[in-house]
Parts: C-alpha cells; sequence; structure tokens
C-alpha cells in the first residue's frame, strides 16, 4: 500500500529524513517508535503533505501512484489519514458539521453526491458509540477547549468517518489516561481491516499492548536503524534506545 | 465644474419641486447652508483620515435623476429577502415605485418620506423628529437640503409588526453616474417592536454615490433590530450616515454587512437618553480587489445603568482596505456603565490593509469599559489540519472565515436574513458549501 524509498525531507534546510525505506502493506499495523528528534512526526507530515516540508530526494508511493506532489487534500481523497500529535482548534466551526462539510468534500472528489442526511447522522451515532463520545460534544467548536485526551478520541472518531486507507496516529497515546488509551485502541483494532493500513508513531510501548503491531521500526536520525515484531517494542521499554545506537555503530 | 459647485448651483431647481414655505424647507435651507459652507468632507478632517472622497466626487452625477424607467420583478427579486411576508418600500433612482412596494397605514405607518413631509396628519411626528438628531456635518447637511424621499416608519405604542420592513434603494444607470440623497425617518413608540432591512442595489455599471441618512428613535421599552445589506455593484459607493436615539429600556442593533461596493462609509451614531439601554452594533466586512469599507461609530453613553456591545468582524483580500474608528463617550452621570467594543480583523493578502481606532472618553468612574482590536492572518495550521481531513483549500479558508464571523451572525433573529447572509458570504469566498454550523 505505502512504498517509500529513500526517502530525504528537510525543513527551512535542515536535514531531517536522511534516507529513510518503509514498506506497509494492507492489513498491517506498523509501529514506528524512536527517540525525540528522530524525524518521527517529520514523517507523518511528509506523508500527509504538510507543506513546510521539502521532499529533497527519493518517493512516496501510495497504492503505486507517487503522492509526494499531491495537496494534502488530495492525498486524503485517495485514503491517507493523519491523527495529529496536537489536534487544531477551530472556534465557530462544530465537530458536527466539520465532519459532515469533510465527508462531503471528500466524496466531490470522487464525484458522488452528497451523503444523505439521514444516512450521516446514523453514521455520526455509530461511530460516537464506538468511540463512546457524548453527544453534546458534537455540537462543541471543533477542539476548542477539549481535554487532551478529548481531543485524541475526536481525531480518532473523524478517522472512524472517513474510513481511511491508510492512518497514521501521530502520539495518539500521549494525553490520554489509561480509560481513554483503551477506549482509542479499541476504537482503531475494531476499524482495522484486510484492506486498510495503520502506522503508529509513539515513545512508549504501552499503546502497543493494546493495539498490537506486525512491524516495529526504530527511527534514528532520519534513518529506520531497526525492524522487528512486536517483541522488539517490549525490548525498547526495558532497555531504552542507547542499545541500538551502540549497536549501530559497532 | 466641481461637484460641490454643481450641487450649489442646482438648489433652485430642486427648490421648484417642493414647498418652499414651509418649516422643512427652513430646514432645508439652513443645511444647505451649511454644505456650501462646509463642503465635501477631505482628509484633512480627522475623521476622513483614512477613507478618501475624491476618486467619486470626480464623476459627473445627475443630481435629479428624472427620467422614469420601470424594472421588471423578476429582475430584481433576488435582492428582496423573499421568502417571508414583508412590507416593502422600494425606491427606483431614488423616486417611490408602487408597483415593488407594499406599504400600510393599518395602526402602523410605513409609507413615503414625501408624504410625510407634505402631509398635514404627519405633521405633529416631522415636528418633533425630523432632523433631530441628524448631525450637521458636511454630508448629513446635504442629505438634509436635498431631503425629500425616503422611508416614513411610525410604529405606535405596545404595537408588535409581525412583519419584517425592507427599505430598498435600486439604481438603474438611466443617466452616466447618478446621486441620490435618500432620507428615513423611523419613529418606534413606546414598548413597540420594529424589524428593518435595509439594502442600496445598484443594478449597473455606471457610478453610483448614494449619502443615505436615517434618522431612529426609538422610545422606552421598545426594540429596534436594523440590518444593513451592502453588498452592492464594484461602481456603486455608498455613505450611510445613522442615528439612533433611544429613551429608558430599549434596545436598538444594528447589524451591518459589507461585502459590495466601491466606497463605503458608516457612520453610525447612538445617542442613550435613558436608563437601562442596550444599544448593539455589529458588523461583518469582506471585500478585496480596491473595495474601501469605514466604519464609524459611535456610542454616547449618557445616562447610567446603561450597555453597548459592539462586535466588528473584518476580513480583507488583495488590495482592499478597512477602516474601523469605534469612539464610545461615557458622560460623568453615566455610572454604571458597560461598554464593550470588539474588533478582529483578518488580512487575507499581505496588500490589505486595516486601520483600527477604538477612541474611549470616560468621565465616570464607576464603569466597565473594554475595548479589543486583533489583526491577523489566517490560521496556517488550522488549514492544514482542515485539508488533511480533505477539505479544499479554497474552502478550508472560507470555513475559517466563516468561523471567524460567525460571532456576529449568532445574534441576527430573522432566519432568512441569517441564510441569506450565510449565502452571500459563501458567494463572495466563491465557495459551494453550507456553512450550517
Amino acid at each position: 500500500m505505502l512504498k517509500i524509498e529513500n526517502l530525504k525531507a528537510s525543513v527551512d534546510n535542515k536535514s531531517i529524513l536522511k534516507g529513510l525505506n518503509l514498506e506497509v502493506n494492507a492489513g498491517e499495523v506498523h509501529a514506528i517508535m524512536g527517540p525525540n528528534g528522530a524525524g518521527k512526526s517529520t514523517l507523518a507530515n511528509i506523508i500527509a503533505g504538510k507543506e513546510e516540508y521539502e521532499v529533497d530526494h527519493g518517493t512516496i508511493e501510495l497504492n503505486g501512484e507517487d503522492i509526494s506532489e499531491l495537496a494534502p487534500e488530495e492525498r486524503a481523497h485517495i485514503g491517507v489519514f493523519l491523527s495529529f500529535q496536537y489536534p487544531v482548534e477551530i472556534p465557530g466551526v462544530s465537530v458536527t458539521n466539520f465532519i459532515k462539510t469533510a465527508i462531503n468534500e471528500n466524496r466531490k472528489a470522487k464525484g458522488l453526491e452528497e451523503m444523505p442526511a439521514k444516512n450521516m447522522l446514523k453514521m455520526i451515532r455509530e461511530k460516537s458509540e464506538l468511540l463512546e463520545i457524548d453527544r453534546k460534544f458534537l455540537s462543541r467548536s471543533l477542539n476548542e477547549g477539549f481535554s487532551g485526551g478529548e481531543k485524541k478520541r475526536n481525531e480518532i472518531f473523524q478517522m472512524a468517518m472517513l474510513e481511511p486507507k491508510l492512518a497514521i496516529l501521530d502520539e495518539t497515546d500521549s494525553g490520554l489516561d489509561i480509560d481513554a488509551l483503551r477506549i482509542v485502541a479499541n476504537g482503531v483494532n475494531k476499524l482495522k481491516s484486510k484492506d486498510n493500513a495503520v502506522i503508529v508513531i509513539t515513545h512508549y510501548q504501552r499503546l502497543l499492548d493494546y493495539i498490537v503491531p506486525d512491524f516495529v521500526h526504530v527511527l534514528h536520525d532520519g534513518k529506520i536503524v531497526k525492524t522487528g515484531d512486536a517483541s522488539l517494542a517490549l525490548e525498547l521499554e526495558a532497555k531504552g534506545y542507547d542499545w541500538i545506537k551502540e549497536e549501530m555503530i559497532s | 465644474m466641481d461637484l460641490k459647485e454643481k450641487i450649489v448651483s442646482s438648489y433652485v431647481a430642486f427648490e421648484d419641486g417642493v414647498n418652499i414655505n414651509s418649516d422643512i424647507h427652513e430646514i432645508r435651507t439652513d443645511a444647505f447652508q451649511q454644505f456650501e459652507k462646509l463642503g465635501f468632507p477631505s482628509k484633512k478632517l480627522e475623521a476622513w483620515k483614512y477613507t478618501s472622497l475624491n476618486t467619486i466626487l470626480k464623476e459627473d452625477y445627475s443630481i435629479f435623476p428624472d427620467k422614469e424607467k420601470s424594472i421588471n420583478l423578476a429582475d430584481v427579486k433576488q435582492y428582496f429577502i423573499h421568502d417571508i411576508d414583508t412590507y416593502k418600500v422600494i425606491f427606483i433612482d431614488g423616486k417611490y415605485s408602487s408597483f415593488l412596494s407594499e406599504t400600510t397605514h393599518d395602526s402602523i405607518d410605513v409609507c413615503l418620506m414625501s408624504s410625510a413631509l407634505t402631509k398635514a396628519k404627519y405633521k405633529p411626528v416631522i415636528e418633533n423628529y425630523f432632523n433631530k438628531i441628524a448631525k450637521q456635518d458636511n454630508l448629513t447637511s446635504l442629505n438634509t437640503a436635498f431631503s425629500k424621499e425616503g422611508a416614513y416608519i411610525h410604529i405606535p405604542k405596545n404595537t408588535e409588526v409581525e412583519k419584517p420592513i425592507q427599505i430598498i434603494n435600486f439604481t438603474t444607470g438611466t443617466e452616466a453616474a447618478t446621486m441620490l440623497q435618500p432620507r428615513n425617518l423611523i419613529v418606534v413608540e413606546q414598548n413597540a417592536h420594529v424589524q428593518i432591512i435595509e439594502r442600496h442595489q445598484s443594478l449597473t455599471e455606471n457610478a453610483v454615490f448614494t449619502n443615505v441618512v436615517t434618522e431612529i428613535y426609538a422610545d422606552r421599552h421598545s426594540t429596534v433590530d436594523f440590518y444593513k445589506i451592502q453588498n452592492d455593484h464594484i461602481s456603486a459607493s455608498l455613505v450611510d450616515n445613522t442615528f439612533i436615539e433611544q429613551q429608558s429600556e430599549s434596545i436598538v442593533s444594528v447589524h451591518t454587512f459589507s461585502f459590495g461596493g466601491n466606497i463605503t462609509r458608516n457612520n453610525l451614531n447612538f445617542y442613550q437618553k435613558g436608563e437601562h439601554i442596550d444599544s448593539i452594533l455589529k458588523g461583518i466586512t469582506i471585500i478585496e480587489g480596491k473595495q474601501h469599507v469605514d466604519h464609524h461609530t459611535l456610542v454616547h453613553h449618557i445616562e447610567p445603568n446603561c450597555e453597548s456591545h459592539q462586535d466588528y468582524k473584518g476580513i480583507f483580500d488583495e488590495r482592499s482596505t478597512g477602516v474601523f474608528n469605534g469612539k464610545v463617550i461615557v458622560e460623568k452621570e453615566a455610572q454604571k456603565t458597560n461598554a464593550y467594543q470588539k474588533n478582529n480583523n483578518i488580512l487575507v493578502s499581505d496588500k490589505s490593509t486595516i486601520n483600527a481606532k477604538p477612541q474611549l472618553e470616560i468621565f465616570a468612574d464607576d464603569v466597565k469599559c473594554s475595548h479589543g482590536c486583533t489583526i491577523g492572518q489566517l490560521d496556517e495550521e488550522a488549514l492544514f489540519y482542515m485539508q488533511q481531513r480533505g477539505i479544499g483549500i479554497k474552502e478550508a479558508r472560507a470555513l475559517l472565515m466563516y468561523a471567524f464571523a460567525n460571532t456576529v451572525l449568532e445574534s441576527v433573529k430573522i432566519p432568512e436574513v441569517k441564510s441569506r447572509i450565510t449565502k452571500l458570504i459563501a458567494n463572495k469566498l466563491n465557495v459551494n458549501i453550507g456553512f450550517n454550523i
């Protein structure tokens, strides 16, 4: 599904990704771990198409199509979803209206009619139940005054509504207490299928207790330096990252 | 001949059409002298520092457009709020159109200034209210000197007017350039309630310069909701002079939606002559190109225990320019005044300009007065967030701008006006999305 080859990228002329390779197939869950400043969020933002990041070299392909020149909304239309580490507050736009607009803009891009209001309501009802979201919450301004946990839950709610092919969860576990973490992880698991893929970016192993990855990658200094299965995450949790750096040097 | 000279020398001709022996004409000729003395305002005047009328004063205006022109309802229907039942006072090139209007004398008067100024039965009201609060400044005097036609609305006490009243001035462009001086008088007696929608609409590419004066008197415990829709043709300029006097416990709100026109200047003046008064001044300005919109507001707090709420939002693209000058005077006697003023602006383009100037003159010591003025850009992070969810950049920007302006729309009480304004905003921002927030 996603194929990244020898990706080099920079922001403000500062090189951040230095030859990254990653291949994610449909039906898989990949975890990307690594110390601060390794380039994890940069990778997420580059796949989503954030403008400040400059792709200097390499390719990003989604289902065989090079997406590196596409606008963020075009990437969204073909199924890329990024759950933001820091979801943006948008006063004056309600959660409901925002998601309705997003769904209909996605449909418009695919040449489909707007979703009938009845279907939209049904879907909102189902997905908000899945994430145990209070209905009142849906009429509030998007992310405005939301707690950290509410923001993250709202991200996964939007993901559930938009049904992306490739979901990237950028530190979705940060700011979540254990109950919220369970709800969010449960939501993600229910949305998982053989046709979509998930990339989980995280510092900590604890989210991976709930969303069990098929692959764990360690990102260090702009490159993936080690790949393993779920047990690698446990090892990192126990031993930290220093042993990997040492392994690299030797 | 410059415009002032042309106007001055045409006054005798104007007098042919009015009764020069009336008291009203005395008021007109006084105002004429005042205008002759002052001429048009220039940028040398502090109040006109950021708004120059020079470009529009160069046109060779026809001062009394008298070619009758009828228009088909189908051609102008779009400018009416037509999905609700309303009274209508409609003018075409400054002349009353009985065909398009729907006036009434059934317990309330919704009719013509020309009748009110000449018929005996209106004399007491005219004597008490006509030109009593209008300022004696340049442009108000010019309007007073030529005051002859406009809307006259008189709501007797304890009357709830069920249908909103629409006042629309159409210009057809039968002349190369048209100048209009509409004059409205609105008297709302005790415990009465009325809603009014005002619009100036040019139907031509030809230049139009409208200098309108509206006096509104809100007696004790009355409520007046006034909506000004300014979405005129790019060749049309407007100076709107509105004067409002409020008695105790009255609530008057004025919403001004400025999306169109060439140069638009709003002089909105509130005088609070009692206690427990609420004055609400709100506006949304969305302009581009070389459009210019200037809001000059004045709230004069004279008595204790009153409130005023101002909320003006501006979005300026390309080379457009905006001015907000909000003056609040709190007299020594006006203790326990709550006066709030907000003016928030987004400069979409780095070539657009806003001049914002709050002016607070407070002589009382036990008051709450606040003003906040912000100038910013659209939040790039928010745009990326919306794009990431599949919303195109144009739509994302529009949604952000709409959300920014929405606090002003929340207080619009007529749903059809609200949805009309929402549509105008979508058109203005060139997007096809529902903002049903």
